[in-house]
């Protein structure tokens, strides 16, 4: 036990803390444009286990990683194409049309893959995305190993963070989902389609969740099983406000998740004399606790799960 | 505008109403809640279809048909709710909706000298990088104004731009008004107070139900007899003159009291005041300078921080809401849609709210409906509640109906100490009337009322005496017959005494 706290330790525990932070920092990003626009989509949990199914089955299918994420994606923004549907146009009560679709991504995604795959004996597999050194980079000692030897997916995420900052913040289309979340009214007013720009900002929350799905079953593990997301998809939800609809803060807020989820990881695989159990609630007692703490400061965006009508005053 | 109709449902809220602004004059829109001023300027400015009727600019027949066409048409809008964002910077109001010079990334330095620009022209002072929520409300319609300029808008829809405003705010909107007529535009100013009318306006048109009643040019021979009459459709009532009344002993008493607001800042600091028997306070003050917060710590909605509060003599700080309800202690809450009325009850519930668990309304538990309703029929004649019957959804009563409801349950049964915050506000000329003369009624009984109102026409008619509150503290105290440019400076922070030189050299 003495020398488990070693540079090797932290390293590795730094390594896969970035790893693990992905897919709740890319659901949380996409998210961010969705909650801005004023619309809590709960949906998520559903959605990523939806896309984690499509991703697994057409990379398996086509032996082709990269056509297995574009059918993540696009099932993704099919699920979120929904929940748009029931929260601007059948202006539902978006908690629970948004619980209503986590059941429903769930369960239906577990029907879809029973019915391609039967049961087996061992779960089908895939040849899960290799990870990419950076060339020059990855070889400085201990940096890069925690930030250079990844795949793909890792790296575009937290350019994703950067890249949605500026959209958010310096472009036409980030003021209009911003203005759209805050004072539907005053947007209408200015000649903004409210619900289009609603839609747009709830199928991009969905193409990321479907992104963040699709890199749990083909390049975090390579199978699907439909409990593999695991809350991912709520602690998204949680992040962004912890974030305060700031996508660089989602990024220190999916961090603080990744570090809790690997030192749980390595605590388990080290035989720390706490009963697993225990262990594997750390990442969501973190979670909360960050949550709370942090969050009182939170300024929801004021048209919050508000559906918005011309007509209504 | 010629012929206009619209009709919801089975309400014509505009009927065949015609409407000439002319060109370089600022032309008042006058009409009581409801009359359909608001309807006719959002038919112009493109948020309502009207079902009837042409819309003429310049002698051009145009089809505004989204609020879009209306800024295109040069026709810009100051709302009475502001159309502004409130955590995003005024020059990100601005250009919301606008075609960026920059593509898809937004121009912000280039609209913000622009705007730095058309500020200084017409005396706006607004930075372009402050946030919404940093700004006075004044500053905020400012925006607002700014918003439509920069968006080349030459006819200004206006309304009630006053409600919120201090005198001293509102004078300086007329002369950036004036001054904007001056440079050519045109503008239409929706309100229902005659000052305004007489002061700024060059012409003027009065609806009433819906329907145009007259127009004219505004003269100096015109008075505000005359305009309330074509407004209301009979003479109104302005001065109370309520007789001076000996006050008694001490009913509400203040001491060093401090609050604080929902975000856990100091609101009220300080403060002390005292009310008696038969006497009203007049508490004037901006909106947002303590009065909710105040309000609520004398009522037990919100804790005291520190300093004493005192019911009938009795230390009361930080008593449940029950306490205060069994001292005699009623509330005609600022909000009333949200604190005041549980909107889908029915007028009956409403009004037994505060006692509902009570004799002869409950008995060991189990409501008794007869009582209730005989009740609430008593209250509906009492107080002439227009509603169909006593089981109608309060939410489907008018404004001024559902202040009824509410000063029908807080009057009632005589109470001794009355917290009226802002009870006019909202309501039409009639309406009005009817509140302040339940007040001075209330007052006569021997109730000690603390009338707080950011109208300082209201203080002045109706208080005994007239304190002033700014972020929270306690400006001074006047006597009645003061000022309104007096109680003014102490509404902007300036200390009573302070003044004293300025005045002077004005």
């Amino acid at each position: 036990m003495d020398n488990i706290f070693t540079a090797t330790f932290f390293v590795s525990i730094f390594a896969s803390t970035i790893r693990l932070a992905t897919p709740i920092l890319l659901t949380a990003l996409g998210e961010i444009y969705t909650q801005r626009s004023g619309i809590l989509n709960l949906g998520l949990e559903g959605t990523m286990t939806m896309s984690a199914m499509a991703g697994f089955v057409c990379a398996y299918f086509s032996k082709n990683l990269f056509i297995g994420f574009l059918g993540g994606i696009i099932v993704g923004m099919i699920c979120s194409a929904f929940m748009a549907f029931l929260s601007i146009t059948v202006r539902a009560n978006q908690v629970i049309a948004g619980t209503a679709l986590t059941i429903l991504g769930i369960g239906f995604s577990s029907f879809i893959y029973r019915i391609i795959f039967g049961i087996q004996k061992l779960p089908p597999q895939v040849e899960s995305l290799t990870k990419f050194d950076i060339p020059l980079l990855s070889s400085i000692p201990y940096i890069g190993t925690i930030f250079f030897q990844h795949n793909l997916i890792v790296y575009l995420a937290y350019i994703l963070a950067v890249f949605s900052w500026i959209v958010l913040e310096k472009t036409t289309f980030g003021l209009n989902v911003k203005a759209v979340g805050e004072h539907p009214r005053a947007a209408d007013s200015k000649g903004i389609n409210v619900s289009k720009v609603r839609y747009t900002a709830v199928i991009i929350g969905g193409a990321f969740a479907g992104l963040s799905g699709a890199f749990m079953s083909i390049a975090y593990m390579n199978s699907f099983s439909d409990t593999m997301i695991a809350g991912r998809g709520f602690i998204a939800v949680a992040v962004v406000v912890f974030a305060r609809w700031n996508p660089l803060r989602a990024m220190v807020g999916s961090l603080l998740f990744g570090i809790a989820s690997a030192l749980q990881i390595r605590f388990q695989a080290i035989g720390v004399p706490i009963p697993n159990q225990f262990l594997l609630m750390l990442p969501y007692l973190v979670t909360i606790i960050a949550l709370i703490t942090v969050s009182k400061k939170a300024e929801f965006p004021s048209a919050y799960t508000k559906p918005y009508s011309r007509m209504e005053r | 505008m010629r012929n206009i109709t619209k009709i919801f449902g089975h309400l014509k809220a505009n009927d065949a109403v015609d409407f000439k602004l002319r060109e370089n004059s600022i032309h008042g829109l006058l009409g009581e809640n409801g009359a359909g001023k608001t309807t006719l300027m959002n038919v112009l400015y493109g948020l309502y279809r009207q079902e009837e009727g042409e819309i003429y600019i310049h002698g051009q027949k145009t089809d505004i048909v989204s609020p879009l066409k209306a800024i295109s048409s040069g026709i810009g809008m100051v709302h009475q709710h502001f159309m502004l964002a409130r955590p995003l910077t005024v020059v990100e109001n601005i250009m919301l909706g606008r075609k960026s010079s920059r593509g898809i990334f937004l121009d912000t330095r280039k609209v913000a000298a622009e705007i730095r620009e058309l500020s200084d022209r017409y005396h706006l002072m607004v930075d372009p990088y402050a946030r919404i929520w940093q700004l006075s409300v004044g500053q905020q319609q400012r925006v607002e104004i700014l918003t439509t300029i920069y968006q080349g808008a030459n006819i200004l829809i206006l309304d009630e731009p006053t409600a919120v405003l201090t005198p001293q705010e509102a004078e300086t909107l007329f002369s950036i008004l004036r001054q904007m007529r001056d440079d050519g535009k045109s503008m239409i100013l929706i309100t229902h107070k005659l000052e305004e009318i007489l002061s700024v306006v060059d012409d003027v048109t009065i609806l009433r139900d819906g329907k145009m009643i007259s127009s004219f040019k505004v003269t100096p021979a015109t008075t505000k007899e005359e305009l309330s009459r074509l407004m209301v459709g009979r003479d109104v009532l302005f001065d109370f003159n309520p007789a001076a009344v000996k006050p008694g002993k001490e009913r509400l008493g203040m001491k060093d009291l401090r609050v604080k607001n929902d975000k856990g800042l100091p609101a009220v600091n300080n403060f002390s005041l005292s009310v008696s028997e038969g006497e009203i306070v007049g508490l004037a003050g901006v909106d947002g300078n303590g009065q909710k917060e105040l309000a609520e710590a004398l009522t037990g909605l919100r804790p005291a921080e520190g300093g004493k509060i005192f019911i009938n003599g009795i230390e009361a700080e930080n008593k449940p809401p029950a306490f205060f309800i069994h001292q005699g202690v009623a509330h005609i809450p600022e909000d009333r849609q949200n604190m005041g009325l549980a909107m889908g009850f029915c007028v009956s519930k409403n009004l037994i709210i505060k006692r509902f668990c009570q004799q002869p309304y409950a008995k060991n538990g189990l409501m008794n409906y007869k009582n209730i309703k005989n009740h609430a029929q008593k209250m509906i004649q009492d107080f002439q509640i227009k509603t169909n019957s006593t089981e109608d959804i309060t939410r489907d009563l008018s404004g001024g109906n559902q202040q009824k409801v509410i000063l029908a349950r807080e009057l009632a049964d005589e109470p001794s100490v009355l917290i009226a915050n802002q009870p006019t506000r909202g309501l039409d000329v009639g309406a009005t009337e009817y509140v302040r003369s339940r007040l001075l009624e209330a007052r006569s009984k021997g109730a000690a009322i603390l009338l707080i109102s950011a109208d300082i026409e209201e203080i002045i008619q109706l208080s005994d005496r007239i304190a002033v509150i700014y972020n929270g503290e306690l400006m001074g105290i006047l006597p009645k017959g003061s000022q309104p440019e007096t109680i003014g400076l102490l509404m902007m922070g300036k200390r009573q005494g302070e003044n004293t030189g300025v005045k002077e050299n004005q």
